[in-house]
């Protein structure tokens, strides 16, 4: 491990004999995939010349893991080359070569010598009932956890584990399982949601940070708005029939093969905010809904308290959330890593309490859920959702 | 005595710790222990049973949609549902995806640097390198060309300074023993396996939308079949099933089994050590009729005692006293008594963590030391995994596991007793994936074969309907996941899940020992290795990695009266 002057990447990529050319047309390419306009595209330029390897330290806590495989399906390629070549991913327990001191060497080491401006990566929720639910070397997750965040420049919650307590935190949460933002402030925090979020997603924010220096624009619930701006059935190649008011009325049917709406099969498409009908999943192949099953929304918080899976229920989670996250506020913009931490730092602040709300909507809703169970299990209880909630959905148009 | 801690076990899934007691360079006492819980059947209860494929899914992401399979089984089960035959196929179909996606990537991604110097690599002839490749198969990439670009690139990661994940490894240790150019034939096709991993589970996104955890559906599977549609399961659809399945099949040919071989042949002495118990079950799985036949199995159902292949014994799901899960060294109690054990359809998990205040340095000893239970069938320790399949397969006479097996152990050098091992272990899991990736061939051709027929049915509505469900029913579901033998026993009343247990591999392989101090896999397979170096436990994370630990599986349980259950929290 010794310290040796730190390439850039784009001396990396001329020491490979990639010529400047085509080092261009690959910022331009990063710039397509990002959405930006020519100037934005010299700022890639400018951070590939230039910045040294980003030390990114991955945390596991209570998780299955299926965030770092899906952050191993990153299918454009060069991007994945830029994971092992543009970022030092000095710990992660899943891929690293060291174990047990080792391994732990290896951590405190990155931890005392990249102090304030390593990113850490956390996977997974953190059990704050007793500290022997999760340890690591003997030490508990919270301990570890705290450790890590202290002296971190940003978290990167992967994930809905990370970012929402997710499968461990549903009903009735045994452990006292608690995302990444319950327990820590003061560091910008970015939420990377779904279980697992969408590889080239995953992949897709750790470019943005290291070329551009700072966090992607965030919404209200932390996610970065450049693939968490657009709801699933917005986006979704099936809307066309939910517009025309062509549904599948049971798997399988003669709806089904023809891709009709899965609403009355309660996808929760309408309630969720994700990019799988855009990039869709592994390098483009497919997503639950163009193979046949309803989405699940898997990108929202509290999603397993949603229930149930196969109908809808009015108003809960339902097609009115745009109205709730719209009341909560606009979209945090530009949260900086490094020299202007201090003012991102501020920004979540401010901003801490209506993101809190918006990340806890299930606590938000709880009564209404309530209140709706009740409801529906007075009433129709077979399935199908009724006249009120379509209609809702129309008018959102 | 000299005591060693590896915590954390890198490269597996989740939170493993060691402990060992070292006495004159051999390990003699041997401590696996789970450090991680969620409660996960505690939150899959009074759920919707035909929704909870999706909970108990998360279990883990590694062996991603196994435990959503087992679901469904369980729940079709109870209920007795048939799916159609297509939903089978492309059940079958995913399952084999994911297990050669599994294999190949706890070879190279996590086994990998046990055996192979990434670093001894920089000092290879490229030439050389292809030359041996070439001789082992005629893989496309064989070229020296392709291994020198390997090279460089490996050369300029190196240079840059940061070494990332390969950083404080154990290269240069004396234990490796590949040739430089057998090394970077290992580093190349680490990369190569981390593109073609990607491409085999694209059989799962196209069948289940997404991977990892892919969807699925009680009483068969969401993904319509209209080979005539542009919006379902067609013949573009399918033929890029047939493109996959040729490309793993190539892989696992042509680069994984022959680097194994190539591997192990470096490492004789391996053939020695890690055997540890001698008994191995698997439930068996990959029906080519329906999932209740089992007589039509591809992987057969059997229990293999004292390593005896010649003889197979008989698993019995329902035998009140045949499994049972025992909590005598696990942070658990039960109502009878921490001394009895409990089949899974009655089973009771109290919590009870006994353990040490964090931070600790050693758990071991008289005390309980895991968030792991222990089973046992009919009172022996099992290894599950695709050791024990192999050891079934053989024992039930099937050719294609005789002829693979018998054509590998000769190319070694070896007998069958050798499989009984840390090497042996590995070659099974190579073995078993060229097998399962000509299975996923047959497979896809009976699948397109029943559409031809006329038959598109992918899903069976007939107990769709809760009202159509009895009041109190039971059932149980079996796979085998990558790791071994998988359980999920469900008791559905009032509509509603009311008791969800699971035993999972690596709850067998990693359990801790039994009330009468019998070991489990992972203890029993490290007493007796060499360590040559306490500091640098190289040795045990070989044996360790051959069972291809998954932990978050492991540990699954939580009991409902825990002190810190409450509510969703209300701001």
């Amino acid at each position: 491990m010794e310290k040796i002057k730190e390439k850039s990447l784009y001396d990396e990529l001329v020491s490979k004999g990639i010529s400047r050319r085509d080092f261009l047309k690959f910022c331009t390419i990063m710039g397509g995939f990002f959405g930006l306009q020519q100037s934005g595209i010299a700022q890639i330029v400018e951070a590939f010349e230039n910045k040294p390897k980003k030390h990114v330290l991955w945390y596991h806590f209570q998780e299955c893991t299926c965030c770092s495989e899906s952050f191993l399906r990153a299918s454009h390629p060069i991007v994945e080359q830029i994971l092992l070549e543009m970022i030092s991913l000095d710990y992660t327990d899943t891929l690293m070569a060291a174990a047990g001191k080792q391994a732990e060497d290896v951590r405190r080491k990155a931890l005392e010598e990249y102090y304030g401006k390593y990113i850490m990566v956390v996977e997974g929720a953190i059990p704050t009932g007793n500290p022997g639910y999760c340890t690591i070397a003997g030490e508990d997750a919270l301990s570890l956890f705290e450790e890590g965040a202290k002296g971190a420049e940003a978290i990167i919650a992967w994930g809905n584990c990370a970012s929402a307590g997710c499968i461990q935190a549903a009903y009735p949460n045994p452990t006292g399982a608690r995302p990444v933002h319950k327990l820590f402030s003061g560091k910008p925090i970015i939420n990377v949601q779904g279980c697992p979020p969408i590889a080239d997603v995953m992949a897709g924010v750790i470019t943005y940070i290291v070329t551009f220096g700072r966090l992607p624009e965030l919404d209200n619930a932390g996610r970065p708005s450049n693939f968490y701006a657009r709801r699933v059935h917005d986006s979704c190649y099936r809307r066309p029939a939910y517009d025309a008011g062509l549904f599948v009325q049971s798997f399988d049917d003669e709806n089904a093969k023809k891709g009709y709406c899965l609403y009355y099969m309660g996808c929760k498409g309408p309630n969720t905010y994700n990019s799988c009908a855009i990039i869709k999943w592994n390098e483009g192949v497919s997503y639950p809904i163009q193979s046949g099953h309803g989405c699940i929304g898997c990108s929202e918080s509290g999603f397993w308290d949603y229930k149930p899976m196969y109908r809808h229920l009015s108003n809960i989670h339902g097609i009115g959330i745009e109205s709730t996250a719209d009341k909560i506020g606009g979209i945090l913009t530009g949260v900086a890593v490094g020299g202007i931490a201090a003012h991102a730092a501020a920004t979540n602040i401010i901003k801490h309490k209506l993101i809190k709300n918006r990340m806890d909507d299930i606590s938000l809703n709880v009564e209404e859920y309530e209140r709706d169970k009740e409801l529906s299990e007075k009433g129709n209880s077979c399935g199908i959702s009724d006249d009120n909630s379509l209609t809702d959905g129309k008018q959102l148009k | 005595m000299q005591r060693v801690v590896v915590d954390p076990v890198t490269r597996i899934e989740g939170h493993l710790r060691i402990e060992a007691e070292i006495e004159n360079g051999i390990i003699k006492k041997a401590f696996s222990s789970g450090t991680m819980v969620r409660g996960i059947e505690i939150i899959a209860r009074d759920r919707d049973p035909r929704e909870v494929w999706a909970y108990v899914g998360r279990v883990c992401g590694v062996c991603t949609s196994i435990h959503s399979l087992c679901s469904v089984r369980s729940v079709e089960n109870a209920l007795g549902i048939v799916v159609p035959p297509n939903a089978e196929r492309v059940r079958s179909l995913m399952q084999i995806a994911l297990t050669l996606q599994d294999h190949i990537t706890h070879f190279y991604q996590l086994q990998g640097f046990d055996w192979i110097d990434v670093v001894s690599a920089l000092k290879a002839d490229p030439a050389e390198s292809a030359a041996i490749a070439q001789s082992m198969s005629d893989w496309d990439k064989n070229s020296t060309g392709y291994f020198k670009d390997v090279q460089r690139k490996l050369k300029n990661f190196v240079d840059a300074g940061s070494l990332g994940i390969f950083a404080n490894g154990y290269w240069g240790n004396p234990l490796y023993k590949l040739p430089p150019a057998v090394n970077l034939i290992g580093t190349a096709h680490y990369l190569d396996a981390l593109e073609i991993q990607k491409e085999i589970v694209k059989v799962q996104t196209i069948f289940g939308g997404k991977n990892p955890h892919p969807n699925y559906l009680v009483g068969g599977m969401a993904c319509a079949v209209d080979i005539n549609s542009p919006n379902a399961i067609n013949m573009e659809r399918l033929s890029f099933v047939a493109e996959i399945i040729e490309l793993g099949m190539e892989f696992v040919n042509k680069v994984y089994l022959p680097d194994v071989l190539a591997i192990a042949s470096y490492y004789p002495e391996w053939t020695q050590y890690g055997g540890g118990v001698v008994n191995y079950l698997s439930y068996g799985d990959y029906p080519t009729g329906s999932y209740g036949e089992t007589s039509t199995y591809k992987s057969p159902r059997g229990i293999v005692m004292g390593r005896n292949l010649n003889e197979v014994a008989e698993f019995d799901p329902y035998d009140m006293d045949g499994l049972k899960e025992f909590v005598y060294n696990s942070w658990y109690d039960y109502s009878a008594g921490r001394d009895k054990g409990l089949h899974p359809s009655v089973g009771e998990t109290r919590l009870d963590y006994s353990g040490p205040k964090p931070p600790y340095s050693w758990l071991g000893g008289d005390k309980p030391y895991s968030w792991i239970k222990t089973p046992r069938y009919k009172g022996a320790a099992m290894e599950t995994g695709p050791l024990a399949r192999f050891a079934v397969g053989l024992a039930s006479g099937r050719d294609d596991y005789r002829e693979i097996t018998d054509r590998c152990l000769k190319k070694l050098g070896v007998t069958r007793k050798a499989l009984f091992s840390t090497i042996g272990r590995i070659l099974a899991r190579a073995m078993e994936a060229t097998l399962i990736a000509s299975w996923q061939k047959e497979f896809y051709i009976q699948l397109v074969e029943n559409i031809k027929s006329g038959d598109e049915r992918m899903f069976n509505g007939i107990y769709w309907e809760p009202e159509s469900w009895p009041e109190s029913v039971q059932g149980v579901g079996l796979a085998e996941a990558p790791r071994g033998s998988l359980a999920h026993y469900v008791d559905i009343r009032d509509k509603k899940v009311c008791n969800y247990q699971m035993v999972v591999p690596t709850t067998w392989n990693a359990s801790p020992r039994d009330a009468n101090g019998q070991l489990s896999p992972f203890e029993a397979s490290l007493v007796g290795t060499p360590v040559i170096n306490p500091e640098v436990p190289l040795e045990i994370l070989r044996t360790i990695h051959s069972f291809d630990p998954c932990m978050a599986c492991a540990v699954h349980t939580y009991d409902e009266t825990g002190e810190h259950v409450h509510r969703i929290s209300v701001l």
